[in-house]
């Protein structure tokens, strides 16, 4: 059992967001990088498959080596090695086309993903790594058991779940409720220091998107307050005055 | 050239968010005078609305291989018809399975690709598009340069527009793709209403104290035809499952009106919430962070203001 986990690294949930050089650029200062939460579900359930299977997990990220702090956290959690491709993740589908072109020839019998970077909020690797590969590709599992050939999956749909097979090679990205996500010991944080993490140089790709410009939500103009005593009146002041309801 | 939908069902009938798809295309056609060509996969019962909207094309795609989503086998057979029709722009709406569809589409079209799309695109200098980033924190301009744009579009962004034009529905071949993955079971929460495509949603937060209170929250909630969600904490404490949870690494929502009820408004659940049109909190603490982010606030006890609320609700509704 060979798997694959994208991983991506993004600013601490708590951070402030704001840009520099007239709005047209993420201001990283002061911002405290992790591993993008929906990727340690990917890779906690990866791990928790493998390793009874005496399989491998390979996790593999696009960025510069400022990442390599939450690369070692998954190596740490037990990634059995890592690979980082050295470019600047510009979009999703620099990034995908990057990590397809890598992983084609490699073999593996699944690659994950989280269902979404909490930063770009792209939700795409997955699909895009699907067509890019010619693999099935299986967005938001919230369950993952394999049999054989076969995995058992189930995925979030809009007002439901839905239960669904998918025979090996695939693609799929972690919802919540996967699992829990595996916190790393200390004999795992030991152990990561000496696996292997290679860094290898990009392949071409025509980048067909790019960040021109970032906005803040407008702040609001102020809250009208309702005395708890009259609470009713917040109803009438919804369908008349907000009319919204 | 035309502008391609993808015209997604639930139960056989076009959801509202393909609706609000269809509508936003008719808007762009507009302005580019292109054709909009719906593209319906799977059983739906009457095509033909979709012209109601602004379709004046609806391609149907219901044998036998359609009738379960498959990532796959949708984007085949979109990609066949978008290839059919010359397509310059693709509108899909960022739902769940749309999601799942547009990433291939985006490979199957050499387009680029753009989701979260929450406004209409400036093409004054090249091609623009405004998306969400920083799970509702912020807000991108993205340059999309490639020829074909396949554009996801937040639902509840944009309205959904009567535009009533004669649509022509005929069935659509696409060559037969086989599906890798086989659903084998369907599990729909029946009655309630999708919690990104709600226009009203009651959230309840640790304010109400255990799972047992719930009900009054499910009662608020029914008599506004609203939606229910609830905070982190409360999910993670498992009083609701997690797919209420709205927040940073919850879903992110968008309705009319969210009243949020015992939240204190942690930076996380505001990034989620943040982009409703209005917001009530309801919190008895008076220093909680949430006020500062609301349209109306009540601070008071959840106990006693939400049987006011129930029974203001309830009278005002009878008499809609």
């Amino acid at each position: 059992m060979k798997i694959l986990v994208c991983i991506s690294v993004v600013p601490d949930t708590t951070s402030k967001i704001s840009f520099t050089d007239n709005n047209t650029k993420f201001n990283t200062q002061g911002i405290q990088y992790i591993l993008n939460p929906y990727d340690e579900l990917a890779l906690t359930r990866a791990l928790d498959i493998a390793e009874p299977a005496g399989g491998t997990v390979t996790v593999v990220h696009v960025g510069t080596a400022e990442s390599e702090p939450s690369i070692r956290k998954a190596l740490s959690m037990g990634a059995t090695d890592a690979v980082r491709i050295n470019a600047e993740p510009t979009d999703s589908q620099f990034v995908a086309s990057q990590i397809a072109s890598w992983a084609a020839d490699k073999g593996f019998n699944m690659i994950l993903t989280g269902r979404e970077s909490i930063d770009y909020n792209g939700g795409a690797v997955c699909g895009l790594l699907g067509a890019l590969l010619g693999l099935p590709s299986v967005n938001v599992i919230t369950k993952l058991e394999v049999s054989g050939e076969m995995a058992n999956m189930d995925r979030d749909i809009d007002g439901g779940r839905e239960s669904l097979t998918c025979k090996m090679p695939f693609v799929a990205s972690a919802q919540k409720d996967l699992c829990e996500p595996r916190i790393p010991n200390m004999r795992g944080i030991m152990a990561a220091r000496t696996k292997p993490l290679a860094v290898v140089e990009p392949g071409s790709a025509n980048s067909v998107a790019g960040y021109a410009s970032f906005e803040l939500p407008k702040p609001k103009e102020g809250v009208k307050m309702i005395s708890p005593e009259n609470a009713g009146e917040l109803i009438s002041l919804l369908r008349n005055e907000a009319k919204v309801i | 050239m035309s502008i391609l939908v993808f015209a997604e069902t639930s139960d056989n009938q076009y959801k509202k968010s393909s609706l609000e798809a269809v509508s936003f295309a008719a808007e762009l056609a507009a302005k580019s005078g292109s054709a909009v060509v719906a593209v319906s996969i799977g059983n739906a019962e009457n095509p033909a609305l979709l012209g109601e909207f602004g379709a004046n094309e609806v391609l149907t795609l219901h044998s036998g291989e359609y009738a379960n989503f498959s990532a796959e086998v949708y984007a085949a057979g979109f990609v066949a018809a978008c290839k059919s029709k010359n397509a310059h722009t693709v509108i899909i709406s960022n739902t769940y399975s749309g999601k799942s569809i547009a990433a291939r589409v985006a490979v199957g079209l050499g387009a680029s690709l753009a989701t979260n799309v929450i406004d209409y695109p400036d093409m004054s200098n090249g091609y623009a598009v405004k998306r969400g980033v920083f799970s509702g924190k912020a807000f991108a301009w993205v340059n999309l340069t490639a020829a074909v744009k396949v554009l996801a579009i937040t639902p509840n962004s944009f309205e959904v527009k009567k535009n009533a034009v004669a649509a022509t529905v005929s069935p659509f071949q696409a060559d037969a793709a086989v599906s890798n993955t086989q659903i084998t079971s369907v599990n729909k929460v029946t009655g309630s209403i999708p919690l990104t495509e709600a226009e009203v949603v009651v959230s309840g937060g640790r304010g109400m104290k255990g799972p047992e209170n719930w009900g009054m929250i499910e009662e608020l909630a029914n008599s506004l035809g609203a939606a229910t969600a609830c905070s982190k904490p409360v999910s993670d404490m498992h009083w609701r499952p997690h797919s209420e949870h709205v927040g940073q690494t919850g879903i992110t929502i968008k309705p009319n009106l969210y009243i949020a009820i015992g939240i204190s408004g942690a930076i996380q659940h505001l990034a989620g919430v943040s982009s409703s049109k209005v917001i009530v909190v309801i919190n008895k603490d008076p220093e909680a962070p949430f006020f500062k982010a609301a349209d109306y606030g009540i601070v008071g006890d959840a106990f006693e203001v939400l049987p006011k609320l129930i029974e203001a609700a309830k009278s005002t509704s009878a008499h809609a």
